[in-house]
């Protein structure tokens, strides 16, 4: 085990990657020299040379376009969007030719593209740097969606997205590149986890906290507040979006009856929603109140000055946990 | 005078703005740019051309009947266009790999698609209608433009092989206002991908004139990227093969990427779905028949007295034979089994599709001995 930063995990995860198969290449705005904004693929072009980490011209659309036609001449690209706000123009692209290919071509053609966005907020970051648009992809059929929370989890599933067959929209938290974990840099693949399971990252029996990317850090801070009052939280981390690991899910509800889904993304039509619905599917009669979202609000990502009002915080996070136990709550008071 | 709002270059009628070989009577006109291209191109080679590009009106009518006969849930002819894409995909080699639109007919049928192929998208049985590795064609593209972003990165991977490839992508005229097929030309000239864009200028977007999508000629857009150009008489198969060798040398050579815009024109609606005569004239419809490609070609051939009525009559017999093929292949289609919708959305297990694979499953398996 070694302790290093998510930022970095995530730069041995392409690292190894790229050492496992030449396949690999990278594609992204500023990746070469400068190592990325944020600095992932430092040091890559050197090991790699130009013809595998490949600096762009700055258009989103162009190069997930291009990641396709490399995709048909049988690469494994790997895209780096620079901003989650900046993915837009590259949408029709990542839902209607990324998504769709191998679905037209009944498996003849694959698309095992990889498309890293660093991803949310909380960084104090100017307009179309801190936006959540986990759900347009999540809807999307064909895709794979991942949130990572914590450097293992980082480089394992980078990892298990850039060998995957089929095309994975990959969520790193922008506001964890600095946070350090141990992460096992001599593992193999074969003997992690899939991608697609969650974890449960703290048990616990009176309610189970559903969340993923940043939000985890956060569900454990609540999970610790609820303990100083008697609650036993489960903490559970999704990591995988597309598809969510229900089984998993269920088996907790079923434990602790009671449920918090959370996110930054905005509430309407959001991952928290499906999740619920789903939960609520598969587990109603285990339901002892009704299932609570606690989600950024339904407007455009405010101002960096605003955005603690926006982001669900420890309080919100407790407030809901109240009302799926019946304890006083915002909607009912301390008093009653 | 007040503001000027509306489109004032008639990039339409710049004709004469484009190289060709034969004029629009069938003669001969000497080309110092293109006729090294076509030196090799014989009389059988041009009765080829020739029946290949009465193959594909024939292959095009019958697709709009089978479309009309309600077999088809719609069609995009290319009826005036078969110059340009018999021209251009002949002279494609069969390693190279092509990104084409949705129009491009003719080039499926240049690359040996399958009596099939022509119509199994549009009926609607599969997401594709050729298989793009047999051909090495990628599925028709509706999204317009989107494809020519693909050849820039199929592209890019020949050159880092250093491979003896070339990546083609057809476009229509109403493509270049997109910002995929600007961002590919990007691009193509930042990488000096071994890539030919081919714009069919067909002079429509469905109700949109070309005029709309470019106040100057389409080629001449190319230079600005870096990418040289040549504006070719779309009509003029000759010419279109000709130019296609040029562009296809030129980036097999290592010299980067290359453009056509061949000036053609669509004789019929975009698709079977909309009524060309709600925008435009009849006069100008003449004015295109009287360019026709195939009489072109004919008028030059039998000037030549090397178009034989047995030629014709083969011809004739061959392109009644592929038609008959095609219907029979449509009207024979077998739709899939109900599960099938579910086959080939992930290459590997998704554990939320195959939970609604298998309630699907259940609820159809609920109707059996229910009667």
């Amino acid at each position: 085990m070694t302790e290093v930063t998510l930022g970095k995990a995530l730069g041995a995860g392409l690292r190894q990657a790229m050492r496992d198969d030449d396949k690999v290449v990278l594609l992204g705005e500023d990746i070469g020299k400068l190592g990325g904004v944020f600095r992932i693929t430092d040091g890559l072009l050197e090991e790699f040379g130009a013809a595998r980490v490949i600096d762009t011209p700055l258009a989103e659309s162009g190069i997930v376009g291009m990641a396709v036609g490399l995709a048909f001449r049988g690469y494994r690209p790997v895209v780096e969007i620079q901003f989650d706000g900046f993915v837009y123009p590259a949408f029709d692209q990542i839902v209607a030719q990324v998504a769709k290919l191998h679905y037209r071509t009944q498996g003849r053609v694959k698309m095992p593209i990889t498309i890293r966005i660093p991803w949310a907020g909380g960084i104090g970051a100017a307009e179309h740097h801190s936006e959540s648009p986990e759900a347009y992809f999540v809807h999307t059929a064909g895709l794979r969606v991942v949130a990572v929370s914590n450097p293992e989890d980082a480089y394992r599933s980078l990892r298990q997205a850039i060998a995957s067959d089929d095309p994975v929209v990959f969520f790193e938290p922008k506001r964890l590149y600095h946070h350090k974990g141990d992460v096992d840099l001599e593992g193999s693949l074969a003997d992690a986890p899939p991608m697609g399971l969650a974890r449960v990252v703290r048990p616990g029996t009176d309610a189970t906290l559903i969340t993923y990317g940043a939000m985890v850090t956060t569900a454990l801070q609540a999970a610790d507040a609820a303990e100083d009052e008697g609650i036993s939280l489960e903490v559970i981390d999704l990591r995988s979006l597309s598809p969510v690991d229900y089984d998993s899910v269920a088996a907790s509800v079923r434990k602790t009856g009671r449920v918090v889904v959370a996110h930054e993304a905005s509430r309407e039509a959001g991952v928290a929603a499906e999740v619920i619905a789903s939960i609520t599917e598969r587990c109603f009669e285990y339901l002892e109140s009704a299932p609570l979202r606690v989600t950024g609000h339904d407007i455009p990502y405010p101002p960096a000055k605003l955005e603690k009002y926006h982001l669900p915080d420890l309080d919100r996070l407790l407030d809901a946990v109240d009302r799926v136990l019946d304890r006083p709550n915002s909607l009912t008071g301390a008093d009653v | 005078m007040s503001p000027q709002i509306t489109p004032i270059a008639d990039t339409a009628q710049d004709l004469e703005l484009a190289e060709r070989i034969l004029a629009p009577d069938g003669s001969r006109r000497a080309n110092s740019r293109l006729d090294p291209f076509v030196a090799d191109v014989d009389a059988a080679q041009l009765r080829s051309l020739h029946r290949d590009m009465i193959i594909l009106r024939r292959i095009d009518a019958e697709g709009v009947a089978l479309q009309r006969q309600g077999q088809l849930g719609l069609w995009a002819p290319c009826q005036g266009q078969e110059a340009t894409q018999i021209g251009t995909a002949r002279a494609i080699a069969p390693q190279d790999y092509v990104f084409p639109s949705y129009r491009e007919t003719g080039v499926i049928y240049a690359r040996g698609a399958e009596p099939g192929d022509y119509v199994r998208m549009w009926r609607g049985e599969e997401g594709a209608g050729h298989d793009p590795e047999t051909l090495r064609v990628a599925p028709l593209q509706i999204i317009i433009g989107a494809q020519t972003l693909h050849a820039v990165g199929y592209a890019l991977g020949i050159r880092h092989e250093g491979a003896d490839e070339v990546a083609v992508t057809y476009f229509g005229d109403g493509a270049t206002s997109q910002g995929d097929v600007n961002e590919a030309m990007i691009f193509a000239s930042s990488y000096q991908a071994p890539v030919v864009f081919v714009c069919q200028n067909n002079h429509w977007a469905i109700s949109e004139p070309v005029a709309l999508q470019s106040q100057y000629p389409i080629a001449g857009r190319a230079p600005g990227f870096g990418i040289p150009s040549l504006r070719v008489d779309g009509n003029d198969v000759l010419a279109c093969m000709a130019a296609m060798r040029w562009a296809l040398d030129h980036a097999r050579a290592g010299r980067g990427p290359a453009y056509i815009e061949a000036v053609t024109y669509r004789m019929g609606p975009h698709t079977t779905a909309d009524d060309p005569t709600r925008y435009r004239d009849e006069a100008e419809l003449e004015s295109w028949r009287r360019r026709d490609p195939i009489a072109r070609l004919e008028e030059y051939l039998r000037a030549a007295g090397e178009l034989t009525e047995e030629h014709i009559s083969e011809t004739q017999a061959a392109a009644d034979l592929v038609a008959k093929e095609m219907r029979a292949a449509c009207l024979g289609m077998e739709t899939r089994a109900p599960m099938a919708v579910f086959d080939g959305v992930y290459a590997e297990p998704h554990t939320g599709l195959d939970r609604q694979r298998g309630e699907y499953a259940a609820y159809l398996a609920s109707f059996e001995g229910a009667a």
